[in-house]
């Protein structure tokens, strides 16, 4: 296990990870956040339907991860899966698109939240089953393993809930008896849809069963966007040097219900109050303050720009035309495609 | 052109396709050995471990590495031992592979073929003998192919394996050691295009896989002692099915008799009768007919096996009462 700093508003340290570099995460985080907001806003309005899972409060995860991630690497996602897709750099444009059903959107309206993808950038789509994006980016590696592609990475991120499903172990057994270049992500947000999953979860959580089957694994703080950039780093040198798989545990927190729409009353409103105060958006914000020397006011301008990016991305999802109604017959299969 | 069995025709049709593409590969449990029923046998030798993997005994991964292999450009062929055993990756499939280009927008495709071997064989019991092909059928997404002979199941694997759709590739355990003629180095068949097994003028039978040659057993006896010339069509596939072919059959012979292996409630046959029923009411001379295996697991014990089965004597017997007028008795099965 690799000892990750919990940095703290009396005692911030700024690890390796210099304010430069973390002002990008900061950016990251608040145009993620300003995604999830416009996104729950237009699902109160009835403008997206269906259902919306916000990453609210989990946006140091894809950040630090994704920053050390190109077009040729490719990540797997879960049903909560807008962060990683922006971060891995997707148009949240056409993201906002795909929420509204709109021309333009990803997935030209056919995906939604929850299958939102983008194949160009590396991004081999959100899932709507739990634990289902593990195998799939175990056998994207398989792939880049068998063409001797060196270097490459498939990149899997998964809930705390997903590690009770049995592709969860296939998975990881799998990609070690390969030694794939996979690094597994458990965004452990505490909650497998509306039930804690401590309370459902036998033994210490996904890095001791990584372990029990020889996959090394890290323990970090996953509001810690910083420890989750290095630890990422440092997992993704070895696995691209050939180390075989490896697992990061990011402890996290999700602010919000399961969806949109979850009020997530079963939850007390004190242990949501003090979560907040861990918000990693505000945590970043007071190590850049603090230590990068950044103006309250620069981090400010980054907010608002984030906000109005997304305010214009729903603006021009609100605008798009509906898709054309041939679409809802295309690419179901060639051979005995159907017909309208 | 080459005379040898079912399997052997299989094998050879993924042999030339893997050195004819080097994108193709293979993944299943005991594939280095040969495969639990000998039909990789030699092709570790040829192509390394790397083409024919042997994996753990982890269908939903077996089935969504596929997946992730094939959305980055490889052409993977699953194999599932059993297709009972696929039910363990249901999800990969029906969710996953099915779904990604339509879900996705058309941005990726998963051109991995599930061999899926299938049906009654040898006492296998309840849990290694079902034939669960119109599961699949009723996934927008997925081909369906199910050869009855060496040469189909050469070049329809052939097609299987160049068609850029997920396939649902079930061979009929049974017709393993079946022999017949088989051209190597040939093309792919084309996919949803049925075969007339035997013609015929007074009753068209349509069935599928491992029911074929019973079917044409079946016509065989018609011919012999009732003067019933009994014509007999070869599916081949099940998405897509050759409904042309079909029609074209039952509005020259006016009477149809769908048989199959799989459990009749809820069977592929009950496609086939509704479509008929819907579209060539007026060319039918009699109710159409449908014969498959009771709802019941199939038994361990070969006279409880041989009791549920679809045999040559039940199809005939089907068959005059179709052509007698007799109504159809649907109570229970």
């Amino acid at each position: 296990m690799m000892a990750s700093d919990r940095a703290t508003a009396e005692s911030p340290e700024l690890s390796n990870v210099d304010s430069g570099r973390l002002l990008g995460h900061y950016r990251t985080m608040c145009r993620i956040r300003a995604f999830e907001e416009a996104a729950e806003q237009a699902q109160k309005d009835g403008e997206v339907r269906g259902a919306v899972h916000l990453s609210i409060g989990q946006e140091a995860v894809a950040a630090g991860v994704c920053v050390h991630l190109d077009h040729a690497d490719v990540i797997t996602s879960t049903h909560r899966g807008h962060g990683h897709t922006l971060a891995k750099g997707a148009d949240p444009a056409a993201m906002m698109a795909e929420l509204f059903g709109r021309s333009g959107g990803t997935c030209q309206g056919k995906g939604g939240s929850m299958h939102i993808a983008d194949f160009a950038i590396g991004m081999l789509g959100a899932n709507g089953v739990v634990a289902a994006g593990l195998p799939i980016a175990v056998g994207a590696a398989h792939a880049f393993r068998m063409r001797r592609e060196h270097g490459r990475v498939a990149v899997c991120f998964f809930g705390d809930g997903a590690i009770n499903r049995g592709p969860f172990l296939e998975a990881l057994n799998w990609a070690k008896v390969y030694e794939l270049p996979v690094l597994f992500v458990c965004e452990d947000n505490g909650f497998a849809a509306t039930t804690r999953t401590r309370s459902m979860t036998a033994g210490d959580g996904a890095a001791a069963r990584a372990s029990g089957i020889g996959v090394p694994a890290a323990a970090v703080d996953g509001n810690d966007v910083g420890a989750v950039d290095e630890a990422t780093g440092a997992a993704l040198a070895r696995i691209r040097g050939g180390g075989g798989p490896f697992l990061l545990h990011a402890a996290t927190y999700r602010l919000k219900g399961h969806t949109a729409a979850d009020p997530a009353a079963y939850r007390p409103s004190a242990e949501v109050e003090a979560r907040w105060r861990d918000d990693p958006i505000a945590r970043c914000a007071e190590m850049l303050r603090l230590h990068g020397r950044v103006a309250a006011a620069g981090l400010a301008a980054i907010r608002d720009a984030a906000h109005t990016e997304m305010e214009a991305a729903v603006a021009a999802a609100r605008a798009a035309p509906w898709p054309d109604l041939d679409l809802a017959w295309t690419d179901v299969q060639d051979v005995g495609a159907p017909l309208p | 052109m080459t005379v040898m069995t079912y399997l052997e025709a299989g094998r050879l049709a993924l042999a030339e396709e893997m050195r004819r593409d080097p994108a193709v590969w293979a993944l299943g449990e005991d594939l280095g050995r040969g495969g639990v029923f000998g039909q990789y046998k030699g092709l570790v030798e040829e192509f390394g471990p790397e083409r024919i993997v042997d994996t753990p005994i982890s269908e939903a991964t077996i089935m969504g590495a596929a997946v992730g292999a094939a959305l980055v450009g490889t052409r993977p062929v699953v194999e599932m031992r059993f297709s009972d055993f696929a039910l363990c990756a249901v999800d990969e499939l029906v969710n996953q592979a099915a779904k990604n280009r339509f879900m996705f927008g058309g941005q990726g495709r998963v051109p991995l073929v599930v061999r899926q071997p299938s049906g009654l064989w040898r006492s296998s019991a309840a849990q290694h003998s079902q034939s669960l092909e119109a599961w699949y059928a009723h996934i927008p997404g997925l081909v369906v192919i199910c050869p009855a002979t060496p040469a189909d199941n050469y070049g329809l694997l052939k097609a299987a394996i160049r068609c850029d759709d997920p396939v649902v590739y079930m061979e009929h355990k049974d017709l393993w050691p079946s022999g017949g003629d088989v051209v190597p180095n040939g093309e792919p068949l084309p996919i949803g295009v049925a075969r007339i097994a035997r013609h015929g003028d007074d009753l068209t039978i349509v069935t599928w896989s491992g029911m074929v040659r019973v079917a044409e057993d079946a016509a065989g006896l018609l011919a012999d002692r009732d003067g019933i010339s009994a014509e007999v069509i070869d599916l081949r596939s099940l998405y897509p099915w050759d409904r042309a072919a079909v029609f074209r059959s039952v509005r020259r012979t006016g009477r149809l008799l769908v048989a199959h292996e799989a459990v009749a409630v809820g069977g592929f046959g009950a496609e086939i009768a509704a479509t008929v029923a819907e579209e060539l009411f007026d060319a039918l001379d009699a109710p159409v007919r449908r014969l498959g295996m009771p709802r019941v697991p199939v038994p361990y014990s070969l006279p409880l096996e041989d009791a549920l089965r679809v045999t040559a004597g039940k199809i005939a017997a089907a068959a005059r009462a179709t052509i007698a007028g007799e109504r159809p008795h649907t109570d229970g099965v």
